[in-house]
């Protein structure tokens, strides 16, 4: 790869090619990129390519631009992986992947216990079918949770809305998660290691909380 | 003039995006406006069948955008109106023919021709799809009283709010009241209810709609359909104008109690 200029850093993984971006401006990194492509056409055309940005801040403008440029040279970008939360946010939005076969080291790390109570992700909006969030921490949510969105949290979930997608709490195994709803219909509910999913229910929709009690997942009203 | 660019999505197939272009396009000319109906789908095209118009395509999109013709000689016009022009998509390409920059770029070169410019966009969510909204200024959202559909829609509205397009509208296509108050089609109320956006339109279920789209002949020409008379509605709302939804439309109480599975 001698060819390429330091700032690029190309590998091959098992789902295509693995593209890391040095330390320095986005308009820089990007030219950078084009750059190193159109001199190896060949080598890159029909690629799927997963990129790790580091620490940049990308906003959504940055990375239709980029895959643009990518798929009008014939180059699949199907991942971003960055250390920014804003960008990995911003990637999951675009329908991109933000992990590559195996969960990264940073995250494996988080013991059940180290689950902070600072550590949350505000999240005021609805999530939609195809949204996808992973977050070492507690999630919230201002909005609804639609069927086909999923939330992955090492943390406990709240969602001020109705709760109809799939959640999994304590996914690094932290038997103390909790998920409450104002409606709590999720199409299928995870804490820890344990997967439950909604009874059919009648009767006036009340705010709800499900935990683990004896090892066993329970919903009961939310009452504070 | 400064056309605005409304695009036609759905994500799942068959919901009748093709159909509500050319019946909007026609609303739209018939009341004096000038329209530029585009055809996204290469490959698969469909548009210039509906309306009619497919003895007269000589040049389409892929060669606009390849520089083969110009883009007054791509644009064929519909005499049935005063101003309505289709501009088909290419048969014998693919999606990668065309690139989200070559819609941008063909949007603008529309905008100081005409008033409106309606793009029918394939259905899924890959390329096609992404080349369908990268020039439009509005997107409108089309589904089906049908689980599967509204799903699509859901995901289809996700894709349009990540790539900062703004919120779209909702148009709920074939919706058959007569189900609905027995129970077995999902109501109004329950899409509205997961899909959280603004209503643009409801078209009633239709057997004329068929019958015209095999002719060639849009419904909203005539305007005696029920279905016909939606399209001509929602070409109204796009005008500004405040039109109640048609009579059949609201169900109110029953498909509170009934609509829910």
């Amino acid at each position: 790869m001698s060819t390429v200029p330091s700032l690029i850093d190309i590998k091959g993984i098992r789902d295509g090619l693995l593209v890391k971006l040095g330390d320095s401006a986005w308009p820089t990194l990007q030219v950078a990129l084009i750059d190193a492509i159109d001199e190896r056409r060949s080598f890159f055309t029909g690629a799927r390519l997963a990129l790790d940005v580091g620490g940049q801040v990308l906003h959504v403008a940055e990375l239709v631009t980029l895959r643009e440029m990518l798929s009008e040279r014939g180059i699949f970008l199907w991942a971003v992986l960055s250390s920014s939360s804003a960008t990995e946010q911003t990637a999951q939005n675009l329908g991109l992947a933000t992990r590559i076969s195996k969960p990264r080291p940073s995250q494996v790390q988080h013991a059940p216990d180290a689950v902070m109570d600072a550590i949350a992700l505000w999240l005021p909006r609805t999530l939609r079918s195809g949204t996808l969030v992973e977050f070492p921490g507690h999630v919230t949510v201002m909005g609804d949770v639609n069927p086909g969105a999923e939330i992955v949290a090492s943390g406990s979930i709240v969602v001020w809305g109705r709760l109809r997608g799939v959640v999994h709490a304590g996914a690094q195994g932290d038997l103390n998660a909790v998920v409450c709803a104002l409606e709590l219909t999720p199409t299928q509910l995870r804490i820890a290691s344990e997967i439950a999913v909604s009874p059919k229910r009648k009767g006036k929709v009340q705010p709800e909380i499900a935990r683990l009690k004896d090892g066993i997942l329970v919903a009961e009203p939310w009452q504070v | 003039m400064t056309a605005k660019v409304l695009t036609i999505a759905s994500g799942k197939g068959g919901v009748g995006k093709t159909t509500a272009v050319a019946n909007i396009g026609v609303a739209l000319a018939a009341r004096g406006h000038k329209v530029i109906c585009v055809d996204s789908d290469i490959g698969l095209r469909n548009l210039d069948v509906v309306m009619g118009l497919e003895n007269r395509i000589v040049y389409d999109l892929v060669d606009v955008v390849e520089g083969r013709c110009r883009l007054r000689q791509a644009m064929i016009r519909d005499k049935r109106v005063p101003e309505l022009y289709l501009i088909p998509a290419a048969q014998t390409r693919d999606k990668s023919a065309v690139s989200p920059s070559d819609m941008i770029h063909l949007c603008n070169e529309l905008r100081p021709e005409c008033d409106w410019v309606l793009i029918d966009s394939p259905a899924g969510i890959e390329r096609g799809f992404h080349n369908a909204i990268a020039g439009a200024d509005k997107i409108i959202v089309m589904t089906n009283p049908e689980m599967s559909a509204v799903r699509d829609a859901d995901r289809v509205i996700g894709l349009v709010e990540a790539e900062e397009k703004g919120t779209p509208v909702l148009v709920i296509n074939r919706l058959n009241s007569a189900m609905v108050k027995r129970g077995e089609m999902i109501s109004v109320e329950d899409v509205l209810d997961l899909l959280a956006i603004k209503l643009l339109g409801i078209v009633p279920e239709d057997e004329n709609v068929l019958v015209a789209s095999n002719k060639g002949v849009p419904l909203a020409l005539d305007g005696k359909s029920k279905a016909g008379l939606a399209f001509q509605n929602i070409a109204r709302r796009l005008l500004g104008e405040e039109v109640p939804f048609l009579d059949l439309e609201s169900q109110g109480l029953w498909q509170r109690l009934l609509g829910r599975k």
